[in-house]
């Protein structure tokens, strides 16, 4: 295939640059790759990168970048990345994707792409239980070169962790470490698909929020609401909680008792959202805060309890939205509404997403346009004085990070009358049930007259 | 028990809202211009009509909305202990339908026995929800269960103003049935059992009491078939519902033989008791809880026995009749008496003995007796809700009505009919069973209602034809006449200052009727708007703190215990966990097996090891306790300990109450028993918490209930580890250990 020729081709990592960021409950990883084409007559269309199944399995995105114009006029331009035609043959099943250029990279050229990848439950807690007073220690799995389809002439892996307290980590010389930094490299001249396993263990106390499932509902009525209910289910995904929970150690010392266990949460909502709510399935949660200002509207919630490792919590988030913030109309006449894709729960990682956009009643060939791949499917679902029910895009996604948060939109058309057809419903009852009185008022069903009444 | 936490005293007060003016209507049309007037001008009679329909609908919304306080004031949800039960059963009756809701084998309770709940509750406040819910789906209203089940009490609180109404012109007159419907409509001592989330039994089965009781009046008053029908409908609804039909079946037989002995026998009695009453009695059994109860329980043989006795008054009548002999009939009299009477005494007799009429419960006891219960059954002495009625409840969930009541009767005496002999009777026995418990001032509340009502509506009709009678003949204020037998002829013989004495008492009577209306809704947004799950007050800088622990405690063991976890706690809290927790409880409030109350009673008084014995032969996992040492909340278990201790000790000898207390007082400062100092609910509630200080300037273990130091500050956990505690401690939860490996 034209990936595999295009390695065989010979393009050459003149540099590459790997930074490790692990200060999170997730795994950022920034790739610096200086790349020339040494094949002689072709171009080159595709740079392909290699992550190992293990990762690729973890990986939420993958995002690439070619920097262009000097120094401080640099722009990078974003470049599409999709997973390489599986025929592609790799050893020990590394997962290829594939990086376009839009300008083909000419003989000799070289350019340099900038990846920027997110991995998710990458970090494996160890010990994996730890009582109340333990602050919680994760390994981490890579290799100190890079995993490449390619020759790497330089290379060198960074790897920030978030504190000072670096249990172990593997030596490949040269390595060095200074504070929460640990370095690899430089190493020269690596094959092909060379591979050097390294593991870091070190002290992470980040809150390792991991929304299990969260179903994001969003019903438009174009009587001017946009209403927004989302379900989650939380799961602190750290080192399990193990015996005893004292609330007593948990007030009188804050800062040593429970170090990896959280209690609250950011979302960042619209601007101008209003009637805003927050519970569960036995009732309303009285601990949250609502900031807005005219660019965002923040809403800091609190479980009924503080997470400890292992634990659960389910909760609902329910908030309206003004209408003409997010509903348009498109050149060719139909709306499109503009939303927000992904959890706006801040530092989280989302394993299933589903949204559901509930379109009004009376709407008609749903499409919607999100800038990855997604499941889609169209469903129908009832509420109020429904008759025919409305019609709903799902859009399903897994392994959901921040960088997600993007825009999407859905496109349908709809006839304003059908925006009537409720209220018109419900005159209809009650002038029937006004008519139902004066005809009954009116007719005398009794079979034989009723002495008394003279 | 309704838990009275110190932080209620603080809460703010806020200006009761006014009932809306009833008479908005006639002033409307005063306002609007003379030809239109004169076009749209009703007749008196549809004048009065318009008023009296548009009255009672504003008594309608408003019996509705004052109930909704605690909605506004907190949120939609559920209150209190029963209720939950109540919900979880609705919610499984919509979820998997009624088939399988009448099959239910709940083994979530009362393990490991487990409740057969379809055969032991009365449905008719769940199948009603799920009905209402049902017709709102098919309306095409996406409403949930939840919220169905928070209004169902406010909704048939409105509708028992309508019955009301209706009853009160059946006994006296339409007015009397407004003012009726208007003083039921706020009055505290039924709000107390229905405001917006007190889902329980109560909520539809006084407006199915009251339905039942207009009906059969009006069956009495009419001697129709179809009203008596009506009754046995309105009965088997009742019996569907709740608990309390037996005063309904006490107290109609009880009627009747009031009539007979006064002589008002009738051929309408007759029909309305006979068609009532057998009607009545084969629904009542298609309800499975109450079986053949009608036939083979003490309780209700009364009824039974007036129904023969009816037979046979009615026979003797028609015998008397033919016979046209007053010797005879004398002597047939006298064979026919012993005859049935022994006859009657024999089956009672022989059905006693051999056990097929079962003798009166404890519970039937306790209410005729204040005084059984607290020597023979603890756990009904226990609740508080069952305590005999203290006199300020009655002036706080009655206030005027408490006075107007005896004046009803006196107009009731005065103008004696069928009707309102059967009103004064159920007012009289429904006040001495409110004086006996004090959650049956709910029953009493519709009676002295109706009967104030009447008192009300009677003396300002006399008031005001007093004034209108004065301002159309002004001549005669000043006529004197000389003879007494005058006097005495002329019934409107006028008095001195008679007008303005009317005006006077009219104004006083406006100005307690308005005093009532403000009580009642200050009473109902302070005292019973609480769900008493969620404990709210105030902080420091005014600002209103709540108290969410229980919530957060059984939030905390629905997400992170085994699904198949066993809870211990006191009884108290196990509607609450299976419903919120969605855990296996040992006991719950539906208390059928004393036995097991005993057995955890005991567990919670007994050392460590022997209620891990016990904890272990139950499966428990994790034990339950509610602590209120550190915000003052005081209905919690320490408090409630002794009467565990009551309950265990009268099953089990070996937990004995002088060993807990000191002197006869009940103490855990340093002062307390040994036996106290170092039993399971003790060293549960307060583990660790010696190291606490919770306030300022007093030394660390300072219980803020009880108000001491406590006197075990070094607590060791040996089989059991606290699993949780919610954030002000209300709530803690333990897990039981696994057995130690034998080495």
């Amino acid at each position: 295939s034209q990936a595999a020729q295009a390695a065989e081709d010979g393009i050459r990592v003149l540099s590459a640059e790997k930074r490790i960021d692990l200060t999170g409950p997730i795994v950022k990883v920034f790739l610096t790759l200086k790349v020339q084409n040494t094949a002689t007559g072709a171009d080159a269309s595709h740079v392909l990168i290699a992550f190992t199944p293990a990762e690729a399995d973890h990986l939420a995105i993958v995002k690439a970048t070619r920097a262009e114009g000097k120094r401080k006029k640099k722009t990078y331009i974003p470049l599409p990345v999709s997973p390489a035609d599986p025929a592609t043959a790799a050893p020990n099943g590394a997962r290829l994707y594939s990086i376009s250029l839009p300008t083909p990279l000419k003989p000799t050229d070289t350019t340099t792409v900038e990846v920027f990848y997110v991995l998710t439950h990458s970090l494996e807690p160890f010990p994996a239980e730890i009582t109340q007073s333990e602050s919680q220690l994760v390994y981490y799995r890579d290799s100190a070169v890079l995993l490449s389809p390619y020759h790497v002439q330089e290379q060198g892996t960074y790897v920030k962790t978030p504190s000072s307290r670096v249990e172990s980590f593997t030596r490949v010389d040269p390595t060095s470490r200074s504070g929460p930094d640990v370095k690899y490299g430089a190493y020269g001249n690596q094959l092909p698909y060379a591979y050097s396993p390294i593991i870091l263990h070190y002290e992470n106390n980040h809150a390792f929020a991991v929304v299990e499932e969260l179903v994001r509902k969003v019903e438009i009525s174009h009587w001017g609401n946009v209403q927004v209910t989302e379900h989650y289910k939380l799961k602190h995904g750290g080192a399990k909680h193990k015996g005893v929970f004292s609330r007593l150690e948990y007030q009188a010392r804050q800062s040593i008792s429970g170090a990896s266990s959280f209690k609250n949460l950011l979302a960042r909502l619209p601007p101008r959202v209003h009637s805003v709510y927050y519970r569960d399935e036995i009732g309303n949660i009285s601990s949250s805060h609502l900031r807005s200002d005219s660019y965002k509207s923040e809403l800091e919630i609190e479980p009924r309890y503080p997470l400890f490792g292992g634990w659960h919590c389910t909760f609902t988030i329910g908030y309206g939205m003004p209408l003409q913030d997010f509903l348009f109309e498109s050149a060719d006449g139909r709306r499109f509404a503009n939303l927000t894709f992904g959890c706006p729960l801040l530092n989280t990682v989302v394993d299933n997403l589903t949204i559901k956009v509930v379109l009004p009643e009376g709407s008609k060939s749903p499409q919607a346009v999100v800038p990855f791949e997604t499941e889609q499917h169209l469903e129908t679902s009832y509420s109020y004085l429904d008759v025919v029910g409305r019609t709903t895009v799902v859009i399903k996604k897994k392994n959901v990070v921040g960088e997600h948060n993007v825009p999407f939109q859905v496109y349908y058309e709809f006839s304003p009358i059908f925006m009537l057809a409720e209220p018109l419903m419900l005159v209809t009852a009650v002038l029937l049930f006004f008519a139902a009185c004066i005809v009954y008022l009116h007719t005398d069903l009794s079979i034989a007259k009723s002495q008394a009444s003279s | 028990p309704r838990p009275a936490p110190r932080a209620d005293e603080t809460l703010a007060q806020i200006p009761p809202p006014r009932p809306p003016m009833a008479a908005a209507a006639s002033t409307m049309l005063e306002s609007l211009p003379a030809p239109l007037l004169r076009a749209l001008r009703l007749k008196t009679k549809q004048q009065e009509l318009l008023l009296r329909v548009s009255a009672l609908a504003l008594i309608y919304v408003l019996a509705f909305a004052v109930r909704l306080f605690s909605v506004l004031r907190y949120e939609s949800m559920i209150h209190e202990f029963d209720p939950y039960f109540n919900y979880r059963t609705t919610l499984y009756l919509t979820e998997h339908g009624y088939s399988e809701f009448w099959n239910w084998f709940d083994h979530e309770s009362w393990y490991p026995l487990g409740r057969v709940v379809g055969g032991t509750l009365f449905p008719g406040l769940m199948v009603t929800a799920a009905l209402l819910h049902r017709l709102l789906r098919a309306l095409s209203l996406a409403v949930h269960i939840r919220e169905v089940c928070v209004l169902t009490a406010p909704f048939f609180a409105a509708n028992t103003t309508l019955v009301a109404y209706a009853f009160g012109r059946e006994i006296w007159d339409s007015g009397a049935g407004l003012v009726a419907a208007a003083l039921i409509a706020v009055c505290p001592g039924y709000i107390s059992r229905s405001v917006a989330g007190s889902y329980d039994n109560e909520g539809v089965a006084i407006f199915a009491l009251l339905l039942t009781f207009y009906l059969f009046v009006r069956a009495v008053n009419t001697g129709s078939l179809a009203w008596s029908l009506a009754a046995a409908f309105g009965y088997f609804y009742m019996v569907s519902a709740w608990g309390g039909y037996v005063f309904i079946i006490n107290l109609l037989p009880l009627y009747v033989l009031v009539l007979l002995v006064t002589g008002r026998y009738s051929q309408r009695l007759y029909v309305a008791y006979n068609c009532t009453y057998v009607l009545g009695m084969l629904l009542g059994m298609q309800i499975r809880f109450v079986g053949f109860q009608h036939v083979q329980s003490g309780e209700h043989m009364a009824a039974m026995g007036v129904f023969f006795l009816l037979q046979v008054f009615f026979f003797l009548d028609w015998v008397k009749y033919m016979l046209n002999d007053v010797k005879l009939f004398k002597s047939f009299l006298r064979i026919t008496l012993t005859c049935v009477i022994s006859v009657g005494t024999l089956a009672l007799g022989i059905g006693t003995a051999s056990g097929y009429i079962s003798p009166w419960t404890g519970r039937f006891y306790s209410l005729l007796d204040p005084t059984y219960a607290k020597d023979h059954i603890p756990i009904i002495a226990s609740v508080s809700e069952h305590q005999p009625t203290a006199w300020s409840s009655f002036m706080f969930d009655f206030h005027i009505l408490l006075f107007l009541f005896p004046a009803g009767l006196y107009f009731c005496f005065k103008r004696l009919s069928d009707a309102t002999i059967f009103i004064v009777m159920y007012g009289l026995t429904s006040m001495y069973f409110a004086g006996v418990m004090v959650r049956l001032i709910l029953v009493a509340a519709p009676a002295v209602c109706l009967i104030s009502a009447i008192a009300v509506s009677a003396t300002i009709k006399n008031l005001t034809t007093l004034i209108r009678s004065k301002s159309k003949s002004p001549q005669t204020t000043g006529k004197t006449t000389g003879s007494k037998a005058a006097a005495k002829g002329a019934v409107d013989q006028p008095l001195p200052f008679q007008h303005n004495v009317a005006v006077a008492l009219l104004l006083g009577a406006f100005y307690l009727l308005s005093r009532y209306a403000i009580h009642c809704t200050w009473v109902t947004s302070e005292a019973y708007s609480s769900p008493s799950i969620v404990l709210s007050a105030r902080g420091h800088n005014g600002g209103r703190v709540i108290f969410d622990d229980y919530r957060e405690a059984y939030y905390w063991l629905r997400q992170n215990t085994p699904t198949d976890a066993k809870i211990m706690s006191w009884w108290d809290y196990g509607y609450q966990i299976t419903a919120m927790g969605n855990r296996t409880v040992i006991v719950d409030n539906n208390t059928w097996n004393n036995t097991h109350i005993a057995t955890v009673g005991r567990a919670m008084s007994s050392y460590e090891d022997e209620a891990y014995e016990i904890m272990q032969s139950l499966d428990v996992n994790y034990v339950l306790v509610v602590f209120g040492g550190v915000t003052g909340y005081s209905s919690d278990d320490i408090n409630k300990f002794l009467w565990m201790v009551r309950i265990g000790g009268g099953v089990f000898p070996v937990i004995k109450e002088p060993d807990y207390l000191v002197n006869g007082e009940y103490r855990v400062d340093k002062g307390a028993s040994p036996k106290m100092l170092n039993c399971l609910m003790y060293k549960l509630c307060y583990y660790r918490f010696g190291e606490l200080t919770t306030e300022y300037g007093k030394p660390p273990g300072y219980d803020r209930v009880r108000g001491v130091e406590i006197g075990n500050k070094d607590i060791k956990l040996e089989y059991l580890e606290e699993a949780f505690t919610t954030s002000n401690w209300i709530v803690r939860i333990y897990k039981v250990k696994p057995p130690k490996n034998r080495s």
